[in-house]
């Protein structure tokens, strides 16, 4: 599974990575900088909940 | 199929140029035959022929042809088709020059890409300023009605001027009549573009040579150019050259015979401009061993693109030409994405700052960060494209931009731009 973020939806609210740190970075401007690689097993839950709480619903959980 | 056409002969699409009158029908048929009709050659085995072929897109992302076909095919609803000729990147002529010039050869394109994927109905897109092409297709679709060439309903389409127009998913915006910028995909256009429907969009050159190969088959295509990269393809050469303008060659031929093409260059070079605005700089030392391949081109971090080469000419600053384009890029975001706005305007200002000699001690070091982060961040190719233009310039330019940062303007500043550029974009330098 990939996480792919609608660059035209995200507002840059900044949730993502706080809910996802190992896999998602905030630029200067506060806009996800996300790991391309496939999500580990172990933080595919913690993904789904990033996503979830996306107040623009800009996250999008793929599979790969 | 007709074998009058010698294989290994150039032009192939520009042949009917020398013509005379080649807007007219009964000239477009002398130039370049008949075309098949569609129980000589139906669906199914058009789409083979075009694999085949190997015919890869030539607006730039060069996605194989046949494969975007199938698709379409295989998306559900009526499927409808657009011809492209959205140049919107300010150097390239060559899609201006089909239409205006050829204009039969790409109508001929697009009734057989409808053929192929079950479309009725085609639209062909230019750009606002392009009247000379809405006037000749006018008047060839007129001839083909009186003529009852086409099976399929044509349209024109004129779209905004700007640099994101042609741009697949902002064109179709358009055409739904939205902005014209960029949509997030999926859905792609393939499967879901105008109307609803999917949408089969080719460059006009890519439906130019779909006419050709339909005429003299996939061996005849494949005469030319490499296995890779099969038959020839019009670019547009700029700068110090001594004839600029548009040329056909062979795919995949070396820089140097475009570059005689071209009459040669007409001053000693400072480097070179491959791609257009999305393209990569390359220093004029590399024109020995360069040739127009895409492994080739790549080993030096470039690919052709949309067909444009620019030859810079000592004499001009290559830190001021980065600068303008940089800016007038930065200005054509859609506006849309986040790091696209604040990414590319930040790269502008800092490169327009380090020509003017007033950047501040971290600007090689921020750029180096801005042009890591950004590609890739956006739902369009723009913030990659302005970074490989901009990271490309740096490094080919290293001392020029170390000097400029130190002492300011250089004498080349003040030289005419060999870049062009619309005027709006100065107003923020």
């Amino acid at each position: 599974m990939q996480i792919r973020v609608n660059a035209i939806g995200c507002v840059g609210h900044g949730l993502c990575a706080e809910l996802l740190p190992e896999w998602i970075r905030l630029d200067q401007w506060g806009y996800p900088i996300i790991k391309s690689d496939a999500i580990p097993a172990g933080l595919e839950a913690h993904a789904r909940r990033a996503a979830n709480a996306c107040p623009t619903l800009a996250l999008r959980l793929e599979r790969g | 199929m007709s074998t009058a056409a010698r294989a290994g002969d150039l032009p192939r699409l520009l042949r009917g140029l020398s013509f005379g009158a080649p807007a007219d029908l009964a000239g477009h048929l002398e130039a370049y035959g008949p075309l098949p009709a569609p129980r000589e050659l139906g669906a199914r085995a058009l789409i083979k022929l075009v694999e085949h072929s190997g015919l890869c897109g030539r607006g730039g992302a060069a996605f194989p042809t046949a494969t975007k076909m199938r698709a379409v095919r295989a998306a559900r609803g009526r499927p409808i088709v657009v011809a492209n000729g959205c140049e919107s990147e300010p150097i390239s002529a060559k899609d201006a020059l089909l239409l205006h010039e050829l204009p039969h050869l790409v109508l001929d394109g697009a009734a057989l890409a409808a053929r192929a994927v079950g479309a009725d109905e085609v639209i062909v897109a230019f750009e606002e300023s392009n009247s000379t092409a809405r006037r000749s297709l006018e008047h060839a679709l007129a001839q083909r009605r009186a003529a009852r060439s086409d099976a399929v309903r044509v349209e024109l389409f004129v779209a905004d001027e700007r640099f994101l127009s042609g741009q697949e998913t902002a064109l179709v915006s358009q055409i739904n009549g939205g902005p014209a910028k960029p949509t997030f995909t999926p859905p792609r256009p393939t499967d879901r573009g105008v109307r609803r429907r999917p949408t089969l969009i080719h460059n006009v050159e890519t439906l130019a040579h779909l006419a050709l190969i339909a005429r003299h088959g996939a061996e005849w295509f494949r005469e030319l150019g490499t296995a890779d990269e099969p038959g020839s393809r019009l670019v547009t050469v700029a700068g110090a050259v001594s004839a600029p303008g548009v040329y056909e060659i062979e795919s995949a031929t070396s820089l140097r015979t475009l570059l005689s093409a071209a009459g040669g260059t007409s001053a000693e070079l400072g480097g070179l401009l491959v791609g257009g605005y999305f393209g990569s700089w390359l220093p004029a030392a590399a024109i020995g061993q360069l040739d127009l391949s895409r492994g080739s081109l790549a080993r030096h971090g470039a690919a052709l693109g949309c067909g444009v080469l620019v030859a810079l000419p000592a004499s001009s600053c290559p830190v001021a030409e980065t600068v303008r384009i940089a800016i007038y890029l930065a200005t054509e975001t859609a506006g849309q994405c986040g790091p696209c706005v604040h990414g590319t305007a930040a790269i502008a200002r800092t490169l327009h700052g380090i020509a003017e000699g007033r950047a501040p001690r971290t600007a090689f070091a921020d750029l180096e960060r801005w042009t890591a982060e950004l590609p890739g961040r956006g739902a369009c190719h723009h913030p990659s494209g302005l970074v490989r233009f901009v990271s490309t310039a740096l490094s080919t330019f290293a001392e020029q931009f170390d000097d400029h940062a130190r002492h300011g303007p250089c004498h080349g500043c003040d030289g005419d731009p060999v870049l062009p550029f619309p005027a709006a974009a100065l107003a923020l330098a």
